[in-house]
C-alpha cells in the first residue's frame, strides 16, 4: 500500500504526520511512502531527508491524494481536502467525529475509510498509538515553558550574594497527561508545585511527580468513579464544584503560575478559574490555559491569544502548543501513526487488513465501507480495572461486640475444657495402673511439657538456630544418668557410662559455645 | 541415701533451663539466656558429682574435661555455613548416650536380680522391693557395697521394675533412632550422603515391619526374655533411624533436624523416668516440646503435614503441572549494577545457595554499600530457607548484617509491590509463584515470598537447572525477571566494584 502525507493547510499548523524516521519503519512493514513537497519543512524535515529515507516526493496535494492509498494527516481534513478522498482510500488523522458530524457523513458517503487518532481507546495495548496523550505530554511541557517565558522571575528559589529569590509557586489544575507533564517540568525547574484533580486516585501520581496534591474535603459519594469513564474526568456535582472553587480562591493570591488542563470529553471546558480569582493574583503572575480551544478553564481566556489583564496577570490562551514544538510533536505523532499502521498490517506484508473485530481498530474507525461507524460499541477491555468496592467493616454496636466476645470466649473455654478433660482422663487412667512413684515423675513430666510449649512459642523466628543449639546442649543432661552409673561395680556399666559422659560433655561444651558464637553475631544497625 | 542438696540444686537448674529457653524471645535477652543455660548445666553436674555420682568423680571430671576440649574445638572451628551439620551430629551424640545409659539401667537390673539369686532368694512377693525381699529373708547384707544407682533399683518393687523397663526400652529405642537418623542427616547436610530421597525396596513397609518387630521384642523383653531382645531392639531402631532419614529429601532437612532435636529430648525424658531423675525429665520434656514446635512451624511454612514430610518426598500431584512458557533471560553484571544504582528500595532473598557459595560476606558488603547510598535494603527470610530453622538469620548475622533489616515472610510480603529490585540469591522453591498459581504444582498452597511483584527481580543462580526439589520455577520465566548466572559469591564480588 502507498502511504502519503500531505502538507497541513490549517493556519499555523507546523506538524507533519510522517517523518523520515517513521517512513523507514513504514517501508519495513512493506508499504511505500509518498509525501507532498515541503510538508515537513515547518517541522524541520527537508524533502531531501525524505528522499534519502526512500520516500517519493510529489509536487501537489492533488497528486498525493491521487497516489496514496492511505493518507496520513495531523489535523482533520478541511472541506477541500475531504473532497479529494476517494472510495477505498483510508484517512488517518485527528477527526473529532462528534464535532464534525457533517464532514464525517460526507466522507463516509464518498466511500473513504476514516481512522480517527482521537478515538483510539484508552487501553494498555493501544497506548503506543495514543496520539492524544503524546500531544498532551508536549502541551504540558510547553505550557510551563510559555509560562516561564512570560514570568519575570526564576522558578527555583535561590539565596545569592545579590539577594534572596523566592521559588515560584505553581498550581496545576487537572492531572491528566498534560497536567502531569506540566508538573514534572515545573518541579524540575525548581518551582513549588501544587496540583489538583477531581479524581482522588491520581493523588498518588501527582505526588510521584513531586507535587503536592491539593486536598479537598469531600464525601466519596459526591464523586463519579473515574474508572467508569475510561480514565477521563467526569462532570462534578454542584456541591463539589463549589468546594473546589472555594479552595482555588484560597490558593489564588499565593500562586505565581496557574496551568489549567481540565477537560471533560465531549463537553465545553469547565470554568474553574473565575474573574475574581484572576483579580486576586499578584501582578506578573501567569495563567496558561490549555483548555482554551474548548472555551478555556479561565473566564478571561481568549483562544489563540496572550492577553494581559488590568492587574498585570498574563493569560496565555494558545491552542497550538504541540505545533509550537513541531519537530518533537511530529516525531511522536508519526510514531503513533506508524504503530496504528503496524496494527493495520498484521502480517507486515504491505497489505492492510482492516479488522473491525479488533477493539482498537474498531474504536478508532469512524467511517468504513461507505457507512459512518461512529460511535463505536464499548471496548471489550476496560481501560482501568474498576475499583473494587471496599469491603465495609461493619461498625459493631457495643452490645454486638460484647456478644461476639462472649461467644469467642465461650468457644475458647469449650476447647480448653475439652482438652483438659481428655488430657486429665488419660492421666487419671494412667494413674489407675501405674504406681505412685511413677506418677510423681509423671506430674513433673506433664508440667514440663506444658511449660515447654508455653515458652517456645515466644522464641523469635530468627533465633531458631540458636534455640536448636541450646536445646541440643541442654539435652545432654543425660550426662547426669551416666554420672550416676559410672560408679557401678560392673566394668561394662562403668565403661558405657564413661562413654556416655564423654559424649555428653562434647555436646554440652560444643552446644553452648556455638550458641554464644551465634548470638554474639546478632547486632543492631 | 538421699541427697536433699542435689534435689534442691536440680530445682534451681530446672528453673535456669526454663529461663534459658524463654530468654530466646529476643536477640538481646538471648545473650543472657545462654548464661542461664550454662549455669544450670554446671550446677546440675556439680550437684550430681557431689551427690549420687560421687563414685568415680575424678574419672568423671577427667572425662568431662576431655569432652569439653573436643567440644570446644568443634564449636570454635566450625564455619557458620556448616552449622546444620554440627547440630545434626551433636544430636547423634545425645541419642547414643541415651542408648548407653538405658543399657546400663538394664545391666544394673540384671545385676541386682543376680545378687538376689546369688543369695539364694528365688521367689519374692512382687509387692516388695529387692531390698525388702532380702531383708525378709534375713539377708539384708546382700546389697552392701552396691553403687548408689544399684541401690535405687534395689529399692523398687516388681511393678516398678516393669515400668522402669518400659521406660528404658522407650529411651533406648528413641535414642537409637535419633543416633542413626542424626548421622544420616549429618551425612546429607555435609554432602557425604546423596541428599536425594532414597529408600530400600519395600519402602515404608520396611519401616513398619521394623517398628512392629520392635514392639514384639519390647514385649518379649518385658516378659523377661533376656537382654538379647534389647540388643536386637536397638539394631532395629538403628535401622529405622537410618532408613527413615534416607527417605527424606534434602529440602525437608529443616524439619528433620528439628524433629531429631525433639527425639533427643524425648529420649532424655524417658531415661529420666527410668532413673527416677526429675531434672532429666524436665529438660527432656522442654527439649522435646521445643523440637516438636519447631517441626510444626517448619511444616506449616511448607504447607505440608508432618506425616507427609516423614513419609518422604513430595506427594503426587493430582494433574499435569502448568506448562512454563517463555525463556529465561540472562543479564550481565553491568546490568544488575545499573538497576541497583537506580533503585531506591531493594529486598534480598537469600537461600541455601548463598550458604553453599559462602556468599554472605559479599551480600553483607553489598548491603553496606547500598545502604551507604541511602537506599532501603532489607532481607526477606522464608521460614524454611536453608537447611536448619533460622539458618539464614545466623549466616547474615555472621556477616554482620544488622538483624533489624532482616524480616520474616509475613512482615515483608506486602512490601514487594512497592519495591524496585528484588534479588534472589540461591533460593528456588520459596520464591516459586507456582505455589499460588498452579493448583497442580507439588508445592501448591505453600506460602512463598512474592518477589515477582517487585518491579524487577534478579535471580542469582548457578545454572538453568531446577532446585533441590526438581520443581520448575515460573519465576525465572517472568517478564520482570533477569537471570544472573554464576556462582553467587563470584557474581556478587564482580558486582561490588560497580556499585558507586
Amino acid at each position: 500500500m502507498k502511504i502519503g502525507a500531505p502538507k497541513e493547510i490549517f493556519e499555523g499548523e507546523n506538524r507533519v504526520a510522517m517523518t523520515p524516521e517513521s517512513a523507514v519503519q513504514l517501508i519495513k512493514l512493506g508499504h511505500a511512502c509518498v509525501i507532498e513537497t515541503g510538508a515537513g519543512a515547518k517541522a524541520g524535515f527537508t524533502d531531501a531527508a525524505y528522499e534519502a529515507a526512500g520516500v517519493a516526493v510529489v509536487p501537489t496535494a492533488a497528486a498525493l491524494y491521487e497516489a496514496a492509498d492511505i493518507v496520513v494527516k495531523v489535523r482533520g481534513p478541511e472541506a477541500e481536502e475531504a473532497k479529494l478522498l476517494r472510495a477505498g482510500q483510508t484517512l488517518i488523522s485527528f477527526f473529532w467525529p462528534a464535532q464534525n458530524a457533517d464532514l464525517l457523513a460526507q466522507v463516509a458517503a464518498q466511500g473513504a475509510t476514516v481512522v480517527a487518532m482521537d478515538m483510539v481507546p484508552r487501553i494498555s495495548r493501544a497506548q503506543k498509538m495514543d496520539a492524544l496523550s503524546s500531544m498532551a505530554n508536549i502541551a504540558g511541557y510547553r505550557a510551563v515553558i510559555e509560562a516561564g517565558n512570560n514570568f519575570g522571575r526564576f522558578f527555583t528559589g535561590q539565596v545569592t550574594a545579590a539577594g534572596k529569590v523566592p521559588p515560584a509557586k505553581v498550581l496545576v489544575v487537572g492531572a491528566g497527561v498534560a497536567g502531569l507533564a506540566a508538573i514534572g517540568t515545573a518541579t524540575s525547574l525548581g518551582a513549588i508545585v501544587n496540583a489538583f484533580d477531581v479524581r482522588p486516585e491520581v493523588a498518588e501520581q501527582i505526588e510521584s511527580m513531586g507535587a503536592n496534591f491539593v486536598f479537598l474535603e469531600f464525601d466519596a459519594s459526591e464523586l463519579p468513579d473515574g474508572a467508569a469513564t475510561g480514565g477521563y474526568a467526569a462532570p462534578s456535582s454542584p456541591a463539589f464544584a463549589a468546594k473546589q472553587l472555594a479552595k482555588f480562591r484560597e490558593l489564588a493570591p499565593e500562586m505565581d503560575i496557574v496551568i489549567t488542563t481540565a477537560l471533560i470529553p465531549g463537553r465545553p471546558a469547565p470554568k474553574l478559574w473565575t474573574t475574581d480569582m484572576v483579580a486576586m493574583m499578584k501582578p506578573g503572575s501567569v495563567i496558561v490555559d490549555l483548555a482554551a480551544e474548548r472555551g478555556g478553564n479561565c473566564d478571561l481566556t481568549v483562544p489563540d491569544q496572550k492577553i494581559v489583564t488590568e492587574n498585570g496577570v498574563t493569560i496565555v490562551g494558545y491552542t497550538d502548543f504541540p505545533s509550537r514544538m513541531a519537530a518533537q510533536a511530529s516525531t511522536l505523532y508519526s510514531n503513533n501513526i506508524r504503530h496504528m499502521l503496524a496494527d493495520l498490517t498484521p502480517k507486515k506484508d504491505g497489505v492492510v487488513a482492516h479488522n473491525m473485530e479488533d477493539d482498537v481498530i474498531r474504536g478508532a474507525t469512524v467511517a468504513h465501507a461507505g457507512a459512518v461507524t461512529y460511535p463505536p460499541p464499548p471496548p471489550k477491555v476496560a481501560a482501568i480495572a474498576a475499583a473494587k468496592p471496599k469491603e465495609k467493616v461493619k461498625e459493631l454496636t457495643p452490645e454486638e461486640r460484647r456478644a461476639q466476645e462472649t461467644a469467642a470466649f465461650k468457644a475458647q473455654t469449650k476447647q480448653q475444657v475439652t482438652l483438659l478433660a481428655v488430657g486429665g482422663a488419660l492421666i487419671l487412667a494412667a494413674g489407675l495402673v501405674a504406681p505412685p512413684s511413677f506418677m510423681q515423675h509423671f506430674i513433673v513430666f506433664v508440667l514440663s511439657v506444658f511449660i515447654g510449649f508455653q515458652v517456645i512459642w515466644n522464641v523469635s523466628h530468627s533465633l531458631h538456630t540458636p534455640l536448636m543449639a541450646v536445646t541440643n546442649a541442654i539435652s545432654s543432661i543425660v550426662i547426669l544418668g551416666a554420672l550416676i552409673q559410672i560408679g557401678s561395680s560392673s566394668f561394662l556399666i562403668t565403661l558405657l557410662a564413661a562413654l556416655g559422659v564423654l559424649m555428653c560433655a562434647v555436646n554440652i561444651f560444643g552446644g553452648f559455645l556455638v550458641t554464644r558464637r551465634m548470638l554474639a553475631m546478632f547486632q543492631k544497625s | 541415701m538421699d541427697y536433699g542438696f542435689t534435689f534442691a540444686a536440680y530445682a534451681v537448674a530446672a528453673v535456669l533451663f526454663i529461663l534459658s529457653l524463654g530468654g530466646l524471645s529476643g536477640q538481646e535477652s538471648a545473650k543472657r539466656a545462654v548464661w542461664y543455660g550454662i549455669a544450670g548445666m554446671a550446677l546440675a553436674i556439680v550437684a550430681t558429682l557431689m551427690g549420687p555420682g560421687q563414685g568415680l568423680w575424678a574419672v568423671s571430671l577427667i572425662l568431662i574435661t576431655l569432652g569439653g576440649i573436643v567440644g570446644y574445638q568443634l564449636a570454635t572451628k566450625v564455619q557458620m555455613t556448616q552449622m546444620p551439620e554440627l547440630v545434626a551430629i551433636m544430636h547423634s551424640l545425645v541419642g547414643l548416650a541415651a542408648v548407653f545409659v538405658g543399657f546400663n539401667a538394664d545391666l544394673q537390673i540384671s545385676a541386682v536380680m543376680g545378687m538376689l539369686a546369688g543369695a539364694g532368694i528365688d521367689r519374692c512377693d512382687p509387692a516388695l522391693s529387692a531390698i525388702a525381699c532380702a531383708e525378709k529373708f534375713g539377708q539384708a547384707g546382700v546389697f552392701d557395697g552396691i553403687s548408689s544407682f544399684g541401690a535405687l533399683i534395689a529399692k523398687k518393687t516388681a511393678v516398678e521394675i516393669t515400668i522402669l523397663r518400659i521406660e528404658l526400652v522407650l529411651g533406648i529405642w528413641i535414642g537409637a533412632v535419633t543416633f542413626t537418623g542424626s548421622v544420616i542427616a549429618y551425612g546429607k547436610l555435609a554432602g557425604k550422603v546423596n541428599s536425594a530421597a532414597k529408600q530400600l525396596p519395600g519402602g515404608h513397609m520396611l519401616n513398619a515391619a521394623a517398628a512392629i518387630g520392635s514392639v514384639v521384642l519390647a514385649a518379649m523383653y518385658l516378659n523377661d526374655a533376656g537382654s538379647w531382645t534389647l540388643i536386637l531392639l536397638v539394631l532395629l531402631a538403628l535401622f529405622i533411624g537410618y532408613h527413615l532419614i534416607m527417605g527424606i529429601g534434602g529440602a525437608d532437612m529443616p524439619v528433620v533436624v528439628s524433629m531429631l532435636n525433639s527425639y533427643s529430648g524425648w529420649a532424655a525424658a524417658a531415661i529420666g523416668f527410668s532413673l527416677g531423675n526429675d531434672l532429666l525429665i524436665v529438660v527432656g520434656a522442654l527439649v522435646g516440646s521445643s523440637g516438636a514446635i519447631l517441626s510444626y512451624i517448619m511444616c506449616k511454612a511448607m504447607n505440608r503435614s508432618f506425616v507427609s514430610v516423614i513419609l518422604g518426598g513430595f506427594g503426587g500431584s493430582s494433574g499435569p503441572q502448568m506448562e512454563v512458557t517463555g525463556e529465561q533471560v540472562a543479564i550481565d553484571t553491568e546490568g544488575v549494577a545499573a538497576a541497583l544504582n537506580e533503585a531506591d528500595s531493594i529486598i534480598i532473598i537469600p537461600g541455601y545457595g548463598m550458604a553453599v557459595a559462602q556468599a554472605q560476606q559479599a551480600v553483607s558488603e553489598l548491603t553496606r554499600k547500598l545502604r551507604a547510598k541511602g537506599k532501603t535494603v532489607r532481607f526477606a527470610i522464608h521460614p524454611v530457607a536453608g537447611r536448619l530453622p533460622g539458618h539464614m538469620n545466623v549466616l547474615l548475622a555472621e556477616a554482620k548484617v544488622p538483624y533489624d533489616i532482616v524480616l520474616e515472610m509475613d512482615e515483608i510480603n506486602e512490601d514487594f509491590p512497592s519495591t524496585d529490585v528484588a534479588i534472589v540469591i540461591g533460593s528456588n522453591d520459596i520464591v516459586n509463584p507456582a505455589a499460588q498459581e498452579d493448583p497442580n504444582s507439588p508445592i501448591a498452597g505453600m506460602p512463598v515470598l512474592e518477589c515477582w511483584k517487585a518491579k524487577q527481580v534478579f535471580v542469582s543462580k548457578r545454572g538453568q537447572g531446577t532446585g533441590y526439589s526438581g520443581i520448575e520455577n515460573p519465576l525465572f520465566y517472568k517478564e520482570n525477571t533477569r537471570m544472573f548466572y554464576g556462582d553467587a559469591k563470584k557474581s556478587l564480588d564482580a558486582l561490588l566494584p560497580l556499585i558507586d
